[in-house]
């Protein structure tokens, strides 16, 4: 098919892009430094050990290097001096919609997170910059002693069950990025769900970026205990602004014996956001956790949910859709760590390079020595647009020792000029067939979120064909 | 680097722009600072196998007499040449059709020198090995250069022996092959320990293929189990020309291959094929790259490894998709067949498209033998080993079906049983 033909294709991004002005009552300033953690910490009235921690964490943060050596260069563009690590208006969420401030309460509307809350939601988190507006879980899911709070609450009314796995599936040196998070974290959400509970809806965070030049550093803690089931579903938007903004968060997941954790993203920050994330779970024995990660905004976001499969039997997941638009970079993948026998993975990544946007699928699977009967599949799909578009697949794949087995298989391809033909045929006009056949491309993973989600995927990836029609 | 090996002179006979060209290379070796564990490139690989202090210049070799009649590849050749330690020890070219040249490098420089001096090591190194790619470039006399003019079709393969004798003995084997247009040529290159010596070994082959031509190369690489040798080849195919390269490694303790094909015209085709046999603590380090240059060119990798004991492999392979090169056909395969518990594969497969109207897939398996089929061999009175070698030589002659010669096919086929220790008919 030739380039001049193609369909232009446009994500309604509107949805997301406003802005309020907001009095903040709590600013820590532009910049980082030893003063700016313990303003955070003064005002989140932190315990002693958290305080130090993020001491430790910034010095972590100063000594590693950028991931530069194999990771997109657009990364040297952030420059940490220039961004804000806290503002907000007290560190107390409230129970009510008639008790949040206005502009708050106008932007989550706007979003539509009560409506959603009234209809399926156990719980709601609604984080606006870098506190929670709104915390509230339904009374009949609060009565089976499940816990939804924020990071803060959590940390200060559940201690020992906070402090036994906070920083333990992700160590604050992991990477650059979570040593930032580790030493600015704000917001967030607890979770913890009691043996045996079902948790029958999801419990859902929504982040909200409203000011300029500001980085969010929320810190996700859940723990399903032995037999639990949840699932936590995470959005996010941003309105549009000139100058970038750093999103960096860290997620730990814990599934105790025979649990099972679902996590559900879908991510649309506005194209001025870095969205550099790190989320890792622990599966113990026949425990399973299943990412479910969609990535349609951000500037550039880098991203590999991961499953430590520490117990006999466990099970990880990772399903993943990237669209990357013009300008975009989706850098996203997954990694599966194997640490016990007959342990089970897998990866499904289909991705969307569209315009200039860039797609990259990076994963790591690694079973060490000695374990029996691990298995893994990975399967990566990519689509390309445009000529313009481009995608890369870099897997990194190690297996010690007999009786395990992997397979990788990806594969890059456009939409067939066969296929568009066909449709035309039958009077569907050429915008709409390529709409439909990039629909048909994600559709099988689009069916495995949640319904209301599903819905809400389908609008986000509304592509709008427009273009000359040959 | 010890003194004795900087110290290697280069002989009088050079021709000043190739003793120029030596020095440049040498200062660039020195001046390029060493793999570091933050590499890319690598990855996964044991920086402490590069440690070249041990290693001194190759001496002549003592059993040439020996290593001439040790020389045995196929029947019949069109040419065979045979290197002990870097020299130049026997010569065949009486078979060669009019206008072909197989000659040491040594002599090509001198009196092909406008050809030479357009291939000889003109690709950039960039698989990782830049630095032992200048190495080679400084230290390299002997070798071979192969030039096969326009619309020549050799029929015979040109084969070409490369010994390395004696302890901490250095060799830099060079192959240099030209193929002209329409042209087409096969050549075998053989790489020997005449000992059970640690030696290194730092090769080079180039390969370059005009429009049209056809070559098949092989490389047979049976260093001792101790040595360390590198391998850095880059074919460039031309339009409508189709190159198809084989690596059997059977030897060396660390083994670094890099391969580049660059699809530079229309219609090109890339084969590129490995067989590699691992055990004791051996380990095959392999980094290739699939350079679609041009639109509507072809390229096909596929690279077994059957690990036993404690050995390990490495696979780094990428397929790049350069803009505009529409209607790229690329696949890429790696196969791991882990025997032991101790052994260890890494595969790294990946793609990098920049370009949309392709097809490019990629894949990496690793998995065990399949106890049935043990079982099934087992109660045929097949003992379990045996079985198992059985399996395993089967899974290296399926990659062999795809060779177009079916004397070479049969030939090499007899070389993997025979490495695996099985019988030959």
């Amino acid at each position: 098919m030739s380039t001049d033909t193609k369909p232009d294709i446009a994500i309604d991004r509107s949805v997301g892009d406003f802005s309020y002005d907001v009095n903040y009552e709590y600013d820590a300033g532009t910049g980082l430094s030893d003063k700016t953690i313990d303003y955070i910490a003064d005002v989140k009235n932190d315990p002693e050990w958290i305080r130090e921690f993020r001491h430790e964490a910034y010095r972590k943060f100063l000594e590693k290097p950028m991931p530069t050596n194999w990771a997109s260069k657009d990364l040297d563009n952030i420059i940490f001096n220039n961004i804000r690590y806290y503002l907000s208006q007290g560190t107390q969420p409230k129970r009510s919609w008639d008790d949040v401030p206005d502009e708050m309460k106008q932007t989550f509307e706007r979003l539509g997170i009560p409506e959603q809350e009234r209809k399926f939601l156990a719980g709601v988190e609604a984080q606006f910059d870098s506190e929670a507006a709104y915390s509230n879980i339904k009374a009949a899911v609060g009565e089976q002693g499940v816990i939804f709070v924020g990071s803060t609450e959590g940390l200060h009314k559940h201690p020992e069950i906070f402090r036994k796995w906070f920083g333990k599936v992700i160590p604050t040196g992991d990477n650059k990025f979570s040593a930032l998070n580790s030493a600015v974290f704000s917001g967030g959400s607890f979770i913890y769900v009691p043996p045996g509970v079902k948790v029958k809806h999801p419990l859902q965070a929504y982040f909200r970026i409203n000011a300029e030049s500001f980085g969010q550093f929320e810190r996700t803690l859940i723990i399903a205990d032995e037999g639990s089931e949840v699932m936590y579903m995470e959005g996010c938007t941003a309105p549009k602004f000139e100058t970038s903004t750093l999103h960096s968060a860290v997620v730990e997941l814990v599934a105790m014996k025979g649990a099972k954790i679902q996590y559900v993203t879908v991510q649309n920050w506005s194209p001025n956001v870095f969205n550099l994330v790190t989320k890792r779970g622990l599966a113990h024995e026949e425990a399973e956790i299943k990412w479910i990660d969609c990535n349609i905004g951000s500037r550039l976001t880098m991203k590999y949910p991961g499953v430590v499969m520490k117990g006999r039997k466990a099970r990880g997941e990772v399903i993943s859709i990237a669209l990357a638009s013009d300008g975009q970079h989706q850098d996203t993948g997954a990694k599966m760590i194997h640490a016990a026998d007959e342990t089970t993975s897998n990866i499904v990544s289909k991705s969307i390079s569209v315009g200039t946007g860039r797609a990259t699928y990076r994963g790591l699977v690694h079973v060490p020595k000695h374990l029996k009967g691990c298995k893994n599949n990975t399967e990566c799909d990519a689509l390309l647009i445009n000529s313009h578009s481009r995608t890369d697949t870099y897997p990194s794949i190690t297996v010690r020792g007999q009786g395990n087995s992997c397979q990788h298989e990806a594969s890059v391809s456009q939409i067939s000029e066969e296929q568009i033909f066909y449709m035309q045929q039958r009077g569907i006009s050429e915008g709409a067939a390529m709409s439909l056949a990039v629909n048909g491309f994600v559709n099988d993973l689009v069916q495995q979120f949640p319904m209301e989600y599903s819905v809400e995927l389908k609008r986000l990836i509304d592509l709008e064909m427009e273009g000359s029609v040959g | 680097m010890s003194t004795t090996l900087d110290d290697n002179t280069i002989e009088t006979t050079t021709p000043a722009w190739l003793a120029e060209l030596q020095a440049a290379a040498l200062k660039d070796y020195e001046n390029t600072p060493a793999p570091t564990r933050r590499d890319e490139a690598w990855r996964y690989s044991d920086l402490s196998a590069l440690n070249l202090d041990a290693f001194v210049e190759a001496k002549p070799v003592e059993s040439e007499g020996r290593l001439i009649n040790s020389s045995r590849g196929v029947e019949q050749t069109a040419a065979k040449l045979v290197f002990g330690n870097n020299a130049l020890l026997h010569a065949d070219t009486a078979s060669l059709p009019a206008g072909v040249v197989v000659a040491p490098l040594d002599v090509a420089a001198r009196d092909h020198a406008e050809i030479f001096r357009r291939y000889f090591m003109a690709q950039p190194v960039e698989l990782g090995s830049h630095k032992y790619a200048a190495l080679h470039k400084a230290r390299v006399t002997g070798g071979t250069f192969i030039y096969v003019p326009a619309n020549v079709e050799v029929a015979l393969p040109i084969e070409v022996f490369h010994w390395v004798e004696g302890e901490n003995a250095s060799v830099f084997p060079h192959t240099l092959i030209i193929c002209g247009e329409n042209s087409k040529v096969t050549v075998l290159d053989y790489f020997q320990s005449s000992d059970n010596q640690r030696a290194f070994a730092c090769g080079v082959n180039d390969l370059h293929l005009e429009r049209g031509a056809k070559l098949n190369y092989v490389a047979v690489q049976n260093w001792s189990p101790t040595s360390l040798a590198f391998h850095i080849n880059s074919t460039i195919v031309a339009r409508d020309a189709t190159s198809s390269a084989l690596s059997l490694n059977f030897g060396g303790g660390f083994v670094r291959g890099e391969s580049l094909s660059r699809l530079d015209g229309e219609g090109s085709r890339s084969e590129m094929l490995s067989i590699n046999p691992l055990d004791g603590t051996r380990i095959v380090d392999q980094r290739t790259l699939q350079d679609h240059a041009a639109p509507g060119a072809a390229s096909d990798l596929l690279y077994l490894n059957a690990l036993d004991n404690a050995s390990r492999s490495i696979f780094a392979g990428l397929i790049k998709v350069e803009e505009g090169a529409h209607r790229t056909d690329a696949y890429q395969k790696v196969r791991n067949l882990i025997l032991s518990n101790e052994s260890e594969a890494n595969s790294m497969p990946g793609l990098e498209i920049l370009a949309d109207d392709v097809r490019c897939t990629h894949g990496a398996t690793s998995g065990e033998i399949n106890e049935d089929e043990l079982f099934y061999m087992q109660a045929r009175g097949i003992r379990k080993e045996d079985g198992r070698r059985l399996i395993v030589n089967g899974f290296f002659q399926s990659l062999l079906e795809r060779l177009e010669s079916a004397p070479l096919r049969e030939y090499l086929g007899r070389k993997v049983t025979e490495r695996l220790g099985l019988p030959v008919q």
